[in-house]
């Protein structure tokens, strides 16, 4: 019990983790992939965060006060790393979007299975030539 | 002891929240209930101390990108199609996945620990030279734009490169009302 008080947060983060996983690998529509994406990558950020947190400490803004010198502050790194990966995130998501756009402009679904039985019909492969000419 | 609780309640509703977004068929309701999840997890980054990254997650995370889906579901099928998810090999991925993870997070200091070997590198210089040398309180800031400003300035290259990568893709298709949509995303 001690043990799995002392390792909350990291069990949970494994578990939302392997939800987002699990929904980007068994669902066949593009947008609930890049959903699970976004479950998962917010998981990793609250990793990184729970790694970051110092018992007792408080937020790394540096305070003056002269009553109490030794203030206990959480460490800033993996909150910059992780500012740097929200960004990111969000970047990629829409560069994912873009694509399902354009997947759905050729083929009509955003389903993987109807996509591939339209790539390996004549009509998918000849609206899918058009558009890379265009 | 409070803090564990209020963190309990939070990822709670989170699992419960992802379980959700994983069964819903109507995409809206995921998308929505995605943004949910991102503006709890901004809250449970005020619970660990890291109010920087809260701020950037509830606008970015929960903002710009529940607004990004719903905007691309504007020209996109609302619904999934029924009766399509695989289950076996996905589940058994994600269990040995999950196993191997969490025997992984045992190794680890415990939570919260002040002497876990993560504190002890460059974090200390970082608290103590940002207000001395740098006069800047706010530590985060010190380390995203002086010590680490080449990584800010990557950072950027990746969402320019993001944006060009969007604008093109949906400005090179086949009709012409694609490139409005272009521009918004770039920005």
């Amino acid at each position: 019990m001690e043990m799995i008080i002392a390792k909350w947060n990291y069990l949970v983060v494994v578990m939302l983790m392997m939800i987002g996983l699990f929904t980007v690998m068994s669902r066949q529509n593009l947008v609930k992939k890049l959903i699970g994406l976004t479950l998962f990558q917010t998981a990793v950020f609250l990793f990184y965060i729970s790694l970051a947190k110092v018992d007792g400490g408080t937020a790394p803004i540096i305070v003056h006060n002269a009553v109490n010198q030794d203030v206990l502050y959480s460490n800033p790194l993996p909150h910059v790393l992780i500012l740097t990966a929200i960004v990111v995130g969000v970047a990629t998501t829409a560069l994912g979007l873009a694509l399902v756009l354009r997947i759905n402009d050729a083929f009509g679904s955003i389903e993987e299975d109807q996509i591939l039985a339209a790539k390996n019909s004549d009509y998918g492969r000849n609206d899918d030539n058009k558009g890379d000419k265009a | 002891m409070t803090a564990l609780l209020v963190d309990v309640f939070l990822v709670s509703m989170m699992v419960v929240i992802a379980i959700l977004v994983l069964y819903t068929r109507r995409l809206f309701a995921a998308i929505v209930l995605t943004g949910a999840y991102s503006l709890i997890s901004a809250a449970m980054f005020v619970n660990l101390d890291a109010v920087d990254v809260a701020f950037t997650e509830a606008a970015v995370g929960a903002g710009i990108s529940t607004v990004l889906l719903l905007a691309a579901m504007a020209r996109l099928p609302a619904e999934e199609k029924k009766g399509t998810s695989l289950i076996i090999a996905p589940l058994a991925v994600c269990l040995i996945a999950g196993v191997l993870l969490i025997v992984a997070v045992m190794a680890l200091p415990p939570f919260g620990d002040p002497t876990s070997v993560v504190h002890q590198h460059v974090a200390p210089r970082y608290l103590i030279e940002s207000d001395v040398k740098l006069h800047i309180p706010n530590v985060v800031t010190t380390v995203l734009a002086s010590y680490r400003g080449f990584d800010t300035l990557g950072e950027t290259i990746v969402v320019f490169a993001a944006g060009l990568g969007v604008f093109l893709l949906l400005s090179t298709g086949r009709r012409k009302k694609n490139d409005g949509k272009g521009d918004k995303d770039e920005k």
